[in-house]
C-alpha cells in the first residue's frame, strides 16, 4: 500500500471533539462528530447549526471543542462557513479545512437555501449533515429527512412521505465530491472525510446517525442499526465523484426491512401482534428501488 | 475631490475607502446601485476584497457574520423586506459583537408593497443593538461611513447607517470623496478580539443557560450606552481631519431662541430648515433638532437642548401601529415627570410610502401646533381616500 493510501485508511483518534459532551448514551450524532473531526485534524474550524450537536457540546462556559466553533443560528452554517472561506482568501489565510455542519432538519428544509447558495457559488467548504431523521433537539418532531412510515410527534400515525434525497440534489449543483457513510465503519467514514477534504470545492458528506431517544432503540444496538440501513438497502453507501456515482458499497447479504424496523420503537406500530401491516411492504419497495437504483 | 454623483456612488466609493474584505449582498431597491457600484470597484480590481454574491439578505448578513467572526473587515447593505428578512441573524451580530457596518436605504415595508422611502425598515430593528446613525444629505451619508467602521471596531458593536431610499440614494449631488491616504490615516487596520483560528482554538456563539443569558443583555446595553462617547469623538476627530461637520449625536438649527422646535431625523431635515429660514422673515421663531444617532439615543443631550422649550413637535417616517410616533414617545420619555407638566409634545408622522412632505405640509404642522399640542396626525393624509367602513 501506498503512504497516502495508507494515511487514508488509518482511523484517526485525535480527540479534537468529545471531551464533556452531555449527548445520551449511543448517540450516533457524537460519535460521527468526533469521528469527522479526527479525520480532519486540527487544522479545522467548525462553523455549527443549532440543533442537538450543538446543545449537548456548547454550554457556556465548558464547550466540548479543541478546534474553533463557530455557531451563530439554526439554519445558516452554510452561510456562515461560506464567510468564513472568503475571510480566509481576502486576508490570504490558510489553508485550512471549513466543516460546515448541521443536523438533517437544518439541512433539509429551514437551511436547504443557504446550502444550495453555498454548493451553487463553489465555497471550498465540507458540508457535513448528521441525518437524525427528525428534529430531536427539540423533541423528535417530522423532518423532510424523516422516512416513510416512522412515527415522530408531529407524525403520529407515521410518516405519510418519503425521504429527501439530498446527496442527489447536492450532487446535482456540479460540486466535486459527494458521499454517505454510517457510524458503524469508521474507516469508511474517515476515509471520505479526509477524501472531501483533499479536493478543492463544495463538499457534501451525509451521514445516518441513529438517535436511541427518537429512534426508540437502546443505546448499544446505534453501530448495529447503522449496519442493518445498509444491509436492508434503506441506506445506500456511495460517492459521487463530479457527478458519477462510484465506490456503491456492495450488500453482501441482503436483510429484509423488518429486520430493521423492529429494532425500532418509532416502526413499533408497523407491526400487529407481530405481524407486519402493508406499511413493511411500502418500505421493502423503498428498500428494493434503492437496491436496484444504486445496484447494492 | 469634489464629485457630482449619485448618492449610492458616492457611498460605494467611499466604502471602498474604507478597505472591506469580504462584501456580501442581496439586491433590493433602493439599495441596488451601491452593491452593484461596489461589484464593480472589486471586479476591475480597484478594491482587494471577496465579493460573494449570495441567494438572499439571510444569507448576506450570515456570509458577514461568519466572515467578521474570521477577522476580516465586512460590509453589507439592504433595505426594507431585505432588512427584515435579516433581522434574525441582525440579532445574532450584535449579541456576537461582531463590528459589522451595513447601510440601510430607508424604505417602506409591505403590505402592501412599496418601493419608496419611509424609515419603518431601520425602526422595526431599532432594539436589536446596532448602532444607528442617520444621514441628512450624501455627503454626510458618505462621511457616515468612514465613521462608522471606526466606531464599530472600537466599540465592537455593528453599526447601521441609514439613508433615505431615493431621497438620497439617487440623488445626484456634489460629494467630496476623500484620498485614500486621508482615510487610511483616519481609520487603522481592524484588529479583531476574538476570531476563529486554529492557532486559538475557542468558540464563538456557545449557547448560555439562565445563570449567565442576562448578563451578556446588561453588558450589551451597557456597551450601547457607552457608545455615546466614541460617537462624539469619532465625528470631532472626523471634522478635525477632514474640514466639515457630520454625524455625532444631534444638531441643532436655529433652536436657541425657538418658540417651536421640530425634532426630526434623515433627509427630510434639509426641507425643515428651509421653511425655518422663510418663517424667520415673516417673524417666527422655529428651530430644528435633529437626531443623527437613534440609536444609542441621545436622551441627556436632547434634554438639554430642549429643557425651555414648551412647544416641541415630533415629525418622523415611520410609526408604531397601535401606539403611534416612536420618535416622538423617545423624546416625550427624555423629560423627568415633573417637566412634562404644561410642555406640548406634538406627534406627526409624514411620507409613509414615499408621500412627498412638501414646505407647505411642513407650514400647516407649524400653524396647528402654534394652536393646540396633537397627540398624533397623520401629515398629508388623503382623508377622501379613506371610506367610513374601512375605520
Ligand atoms: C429559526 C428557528 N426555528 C426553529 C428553531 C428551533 N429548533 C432548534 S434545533 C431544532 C431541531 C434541529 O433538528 P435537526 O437539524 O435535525 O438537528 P438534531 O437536533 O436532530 O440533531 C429546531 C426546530 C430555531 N432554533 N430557529
Ligand atoms: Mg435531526
Amino acid at each position: 500500500m501506498n503512504e497516502k493510501a495508507e494515511e487514508l485508511d488509518r482511523v484517526e483518534k485525535k480527540d479534537l471533539f468529545g471531551s464533556g459532551h452531555r449527548a445520551c448514551g449511543g448517540c450516533g450524532q457524537a460519535l460521527a462528530a468526533r469521528l469527522v473531526h479526527d479525520a480532519a485534524g486540527e487544522n479545522t474550524i467548525a462553523c455549527v447549526a443549532t440543533g442537538c450537536l450543538e446543545v449537548f457540546s456548547s454550554p457556556y462556559p465548558d464547550p466540548s471543542w479543541r478546534i474553533p466553533f463557530l455557531h451563530s443560528l439554526f439554519e445558516n452554517p452554510a452561510a456562515v462557513a461560506s464567510g468564513v472561506e472568503a475571510a480566509y482568501k481576502a486576508l490570504r489565510k490558510g489553508p485550512v479545512n471549513i466543516i460546515a455542519q448541521a443536523g438533517d432538519g437544518s439541512t433539509a428544509d429551514i437551511g436547504f437555501q443557504c446550502i444550495s447558495g453555498m454548493f451553487e457559488r463553489g465555497h471550498n467548504v465540507l458540508y457535513v449533515c448528521y441525518d437524525n431523521e427528525a428534529y430531536m433537539n427539540t423533541g423528535v418532531q417530522r423532518s423532510s429527512f424523516t422516512p416513510y412510515g416512522a412515527w415522530t410527534s408531529t407524525t403520529p400515525m407515521g410518516n405519510p412521505t418519503r425521504k429527501k434525497n439530498l446527496p442527489l440534489i447536492a450532487a446535482d449543483h456540479g460540486i466535486p465530491y459527494v458521499a454517505t457513510a454510517t457510524v458503524d465503519d469508521f474507516r469508511d467514514l474517515q476515509r471520505k472525510v479526509k477524501t472531501a477534504l483533499s479536493i478543492e470545492g463544495p463538499k457534501y458528506i451525509h451521514i445516518l446517525v441513529p438517535c436511541p431517544l427518537g429512534w426508540g432503540h437502546s443505546g448499544e444496538l446505534t453501530v448495529k442499526i447503522c449496519r442493518l440501513a445498509k444491509d436492508t438497502g434503506l441506506f445506500p453507501i456511495f460517492e459521487i465523484r463530479e457527478g458519477k456515482i462510484t465506490n456503491v458499497q456492495k450488500i453482501s447479504v441482503k436483510v429484509p426491512v423488518e429486520e430493521y424496523l423492529k429494532l425500532q420503537g418509532r416502526f413499533r406500530f408497523l407491526f400487529k401482534r407481530g405481524v407486519p401491516t402493508e406499511e413493511v411492504a411500502v418500505i421493502q419497495k423503498i428498500a428494493n428501488q434503492n437496491i436496484e437504483r444504486f445496484n447494492l | 475631490m469634489l464629485k457630482q454623483i449619485e448618492g449610492s456612488q458616492a457611498v460605494a466609493d467611499v466604502v471602498a475607502l474604507c478597505r472591506p474584505n469580504v462584501i456580501a449582498a442581496y439586491p433590493i431597491t433602493p439599495q441596488t446601485h451601491i452593491v452593484e457600484d461596489l461589484a464593480l470597484i472589486v471586479g476591475q480590481g480597484k478594491l482587494d476584497a471577496e465579493f460573494v454574491n449570495v441567494e438572499s439578505e439571510f444569507s448576506a448578513a450570515s456570509v458577514v457574520l461568519g466572515a467578521s467572526a474570521a477577522g476580516a473587515r465586512t460590509y453589507t447593505a439592504t433595505s426594507s423586506q431585505g432588512l427584515l428578512l435579516m433581522a434574525e441573524v441582525i440579532n445574532c451580530i450584535s449579541g456576537m459583537r461582531l463590528p459589522i457596518v451595513l447601510t440601510c436605504a430607508n424604505r417602506a415595508i409591505s403590505a402592501p408593497l412599496s418601493i419608496w422611502n419611509d424609515q419603518q425598515d431601520s425602526m422595526a430593528v431599532r432594539d436589536a443593538g446596532w448602532i444607528q446613525l442617520f444621514a441628512e444629505d450624501n455627503q454626510e451619508a458618505a462621511d457616515l461611513h468612514i465613521q462608522a467602521y471606526k466606531i464599530a471596531e472600537q466599540t465592537f458593536l455593528p453599526v447601521m447607517v441609514c439613508m433615505d431610499g431615493f431621497i438620497l440614494t439617487h440623488a445626484f449631488e456634489a460629494v467630496d470623496i476623500p484620498e485614500q491616504k486621508q482615510v487610511d490615516d483616519f481609520l487603522p487596520p481592524f484588529k479583531p478580539r476574538h476570531i476563529v483560528d486554529p492557532r486559538w482554538p475557542r468558540g464563538i456563539g456557545l449557547y448560555a443557560d439562565p445563570r449567565f443569558y442576562m448578563e451578556t443583555r446588561y453588558i450589551l446595553h451597557r456597551a450601547m450606552e457607552k457608545s455615546e462617547k466614541t460617537i462624539k469623538e469619532v465625528s470631532a476627530d472626523f471634522a478635525k481631519k477632514f474640514g466639515r461637520d457630520s454625524g455625532g449625536f444631534i444638531k441643532t438649527y436655529k433652536l436657541k431662541d425657538a418658540d417651536v422646535a421640530i425634532v426630526s431625523m434623515g433627509s427630510v431635515v434639509g426641507t425643515i430648515k428651509d421653511l425655518i429660514d422663510q418663517l424667520e422673515e415673516e417673524g417666527k421663531k422655529v428651530g430644528l433638532l435633529q437626531i443623527c444617532s437613534y440609536r444609542p439615543f441621545p436622551r441627556q443631550e436632547i434634554y438639554n437642548v430642549l429643557k425651555d422649550k414648551m412647544n416641541i413637535v415630533v415629525l418622523e417616517k415611520c410609526i408604531s401601529l397601535g401606539r403611534g410616533g416612536i420618535l416622538a414617545s423617545d423624546i416625550r420619555w427624555s423629560f423627568p415627570r415633573a417637566e412634562k407638566k404644561d410642555r406640548n409634545i406634538s406627534s406627526f408622522i409624514a411620507g409613509l410610502g414615499g408621500r412627498n412632505i412638501t414646505a407647505d405640509d411642513l407650514r400647516y404642522m407649524v400653524e396647528r401646533v402654534e394652536k393646540e399640542p396633537v397627540e398624533l396626525e397623520f401629515l398629508g393624509l388623503k382623508k377622501e381616500l379613506i371610506a367610513d367602513k374601512d375605520l
